[in-house]
């Protein structure tokens, strides 16, 4: 689904990836560990097509399409979905209304019929249940004045309505109490599919003992430096990056 | 006959010596102004004695008053004397098809979601006899009537209510007000009068468009709007359709009335032309809108979107007399390219525990630029008097200016002010955030800056808003990127 070759990226003439490489397939979880500043974010963004960004060698193929020259919101509605490590707040407009145009515009797209107020209305309440969010939040404006439980879990709520084929979780567990990260993960588990596939980045062991990685790959200077199952990350918990850095 | 009336024959009867204003079928007067000029409107119009006289004293005044020169706006020259100052109603061609009509209109219309019918009428096209307006306008007319209302032009008020017309013209903007307004109470055309009669809350939203005759009335235009003890009544002006005219000077006055305990919504949306993209061309948009809130408990609400306009210059004000009487003002004002907006409200707190609140929204984009100028005054027997100013400003690009001029004038030490605002930039991690959902540049800014606007947009009457809505959006296309 997702094939990245020797990705190299810089931001105002810095380097940050140098030569990533990372393959994901249908119906696999991911885990992108690395410590601070190692590069996590800039790759979730880098996929996601941000323009602050500017890639100078490799490639990344999305269900065989090169990404290169395709913008990011076409990229979202090919079915590449972003959770914001931190979600950005636009005043006046409700999440509804966002939503609303948001996968109106994606089924228009496809040539599909945009949902009128009734069906719109049917398919949020199904998905609000998911990461039980409640209707009063969703027609508030948009991240203004939520909690960071609040943020990340309307963040799966969205991921629930555009039904992604990949989504990137970008730090989804900082800043959450362990309660809602059972919430939240139990969000993710509910929209696993066959069919879609997710990558977790994260700094922590803790979220991955909710969503179960099928890989964990570990991200140093700009490169996956080393690869494994599950326990890879239960490893680094036990004996921190350092270990990697030391056996490199 | 008195001696004036004699003298004003003289002069009357002159014009008919130099024969240019002989001929009543003529359309147009030559260009020019003069005394003559406006005498010759007067007569035209059938205007009886003290109208011609007020209309006189007018043009001596704007004789005496400078332009003024005090806004943020670069106006070029204007050279009074090469406009025509009259012409009769004209018949507008009528097109055969909507294959007559431009493209260019045709998308816009489209975009705004405006009905093929709508269409049609709006360009020009002859419309099925079964939708045609006029007789719309005629059952709407005799429901009004049932009630006491009064809604017609102006001129026709003037012959048929010249008591109420006599009692009000000219008491909120006189005679001697400010350049413009004394230009248009010289020369004003035509415009629309309403009644609303004591104790009637008026069943609809009154509306120029529902007006028989409305077309037309012009780059002058007069409108007076008065509300009878406890009577309520929301008005409309404009229309979101991209409002075509040749006239590139416009003047118009509207003067509100409210008495005890009666209320006037008034809501305009301006999209007159703007210009093109380099700034030529254009409307330039001198406009006086000011109520009084003549009786306690009364309240005046201006709400304004305002898109349009080479040059817009606007101050839609209340004159709070009334003992707790309330004040209102909610402004779009959106510029893109070479557009200029000077734009605010005046709130003259008289009266005790009078309220007044300023939400005003400034858009600026490309090479505008968008000035809020607002003026709060606290009387010094208005006791208990509450000011609420909110001003922000958002751009868009780095080539246009956001500007805030607000003055603020307190007599009375019981009395409470409160003024903010904020500039902001829209965040580029907000359109991001859209893009990252599937939604395109133009629907992110679009949606951002309703957001932004939603304050104003949400008093508008529904219809109204959904349109004025799309009107934003459409007013920005292309202006990121």
């Amino acid at each position: 689904m997702l094939e990245i070759k020797n990705l190299h990226a810089s931001i105002d003439n810095t380097k940050i990836l140098n030569g990533l490489d990372l393959s994901v397939n249908a119906g696999e979880v991911h885990a992108i560990m690395g410590p601070n500043g190692s590069g996590k974010s800039t790759l979730a963004s880098v996929i996601a097509g941000r323009e602050d960004y500017d890639v100078t060698d490799g490639e990344i193929n999305f269900q065989g399409n090169e990404l290169s020259d395709i913008g990011p919101d076409e990229r979202a509605r090919e079915g590449i979905f972003l959770a914001f490590q931190y979600p950005v707040e636009i005043p006046g407009v409700s999440t509804t209304n966002f939503m609303k145009t948001a996968v109106n515009q994606i089924r228009e797209s496809k040539g599909e019929k945009p949902l009128d107020a009734v069906e719109f209305l049917k398919l949020m309440k199904e998905k609000m249940k998911l990461v039980n969010i409640k209707q009063e939040l969703l027609s508030r404006s948009i991240n203004e004045g939520f909690s960071g439980g609040e943020k990340k879990r309307n963040e799966i709520f969205q991921m629930a309505m555009l039904n992604p084929k990949l989504s990137i979780l970008d730090e989804t567990d900082s800043g959450l109490d362990i309660d809602a990260l059972k919430i939240v993960s139990k969000g993710v588990n509910a929209l696993k599919s066959k069919e879609n596939a997710t990558v977790v980045v994260t700094h922590y062991q803790r979220l991955l003992e909710y969503i179960v990685p099928d890989f964990v790959h570990v991200l140093m200077d700009g490169k996956i430096v080393k690869s494994g199952d599950k326990n890879l990350a239960l490893e680094l918990e036990e004996k921190g990056y350092d270990w990697i850095k030391v056996k490199n | 006959m008195s001696k004036d009336d004699k003298i004003l024959k003289e002069f009357t009867s002159k014009e008919y010596e130099h024969g240019w204003s002989v001929d009543f079928d003529v359309d147009q007067a030559p260009k020019g102004l003069n005394e003559d000029i406006v005498k010759l409107i007067s007569k035209k119009k059938n205007e009886p004695k003290w109208l011609l006289d007020w209309r006189l004293e007018a043009f001596s005044n704007f004789k005496k008053i400078k332009e003024p020169n005090w806004s943020n706006l670069k106006i070029p020259k204007i050279d009074y004397q090469d406009i025509s100052y009259y012409s009769a109603p004209k018949k507008k061609k009528m097109l055969k098809s909507m294959d007559e009509v431009d493209p260019e209109l045709i998308k816009t219309f489209e975009k705004l979601g405006i009905s093929l019918q709508e269409q049609k009428r709006l360009s020009g096209v002859a419309v099925d006899a079964v939708i045609d307006s006029v007789s719309i306008g005629t059952t709407f007319k005799d429901k009004l009537s049932e009630l006491g209302i009064i809604f017609c032009s102006f001129s026709e008020a003037v012959n048929e209510h010249p008591d109420l017309i006599r009692k009000h013209l000219g008491k909120v903007v006189p005679t001697k007000d400010n350049y413009f307004a004394c230009l248009n109470s010289a020369v004003f055309s035509d415009g629309s009068f309403c009644y609303i009669p004591k104790g009637v809350r008026c069943p609809m939203e009154l509306s120029t468009y529902f007006r028989i005759n409305a077309s037309n009335t012009g780059q002058f235009e007069r409108t007076l709007i008065v509300a009878d003890e406890g009577s309520y009544v929301s008005y409309l002006e404009g229309c979101t359709a991209p409002m075509r005219d040749e006239n590139q000077l416009h003047a118009a006055v509207v003067e509100i009335h409210a008495e005890k305990d009666a209320e006037v919504k008034y809501s305009t949306v301006q999209n007159w032309y703007p210009g093109d993209k380099n700034g030529k061309g254009g409307i330039y948009n001198f406009v006086t809108k000011r109520g009084i809130c003549n009786g306690n408990n009364s309240k005046i609400s201006w709400t304004q979107v305002e898109t349009g306009s080479a040059i817009t210059w606007k101050y839609p004000s209340c004159i709070l007399k009334g003992d707790n009487s309330v004040g209102e003002f909610y402004s779009v004002a959106v510029t893109n390219n070479y557009q200029q907006a000077d734009t605010g409200t005046k709130m003259i707190h008289i009266g005790k525990n009078t309220r007044s609140k300023i939400i005003s929204k400034g858009i600026s984009a490309g090479h505008s630029h968008n000035s809020y100028r607002g003026h709060v005054k606290v009387m010094r027997r208005a006791n208990n008097s509450r000011n609420f100013s909110q001003c922000d400003s958002l751009l868009l690009g780095n080539k246009c200016g956001a500007h805030t001029f607000p003055y603020i004038d307190i007599e009375n030490k019981s009395s409470m002010v409160e003024h903010e605002a904020t500039t902001s930039k829209i965040g580029e991690d907000q359109i991001f955030y859209c893009l990252q959902r599937g939604i395109d540049e133009e629907n992110a800014i679009a949606l951002i800056v309703n957001g932004y606007a939603k304050e104003v947009l949400k008093q508008l009457p529904m219809e109204f808003s959904v349109e004025a809505q799309k009107l934003l959006s459409l007013t920005l296309e292309g202006s990121v990127g």
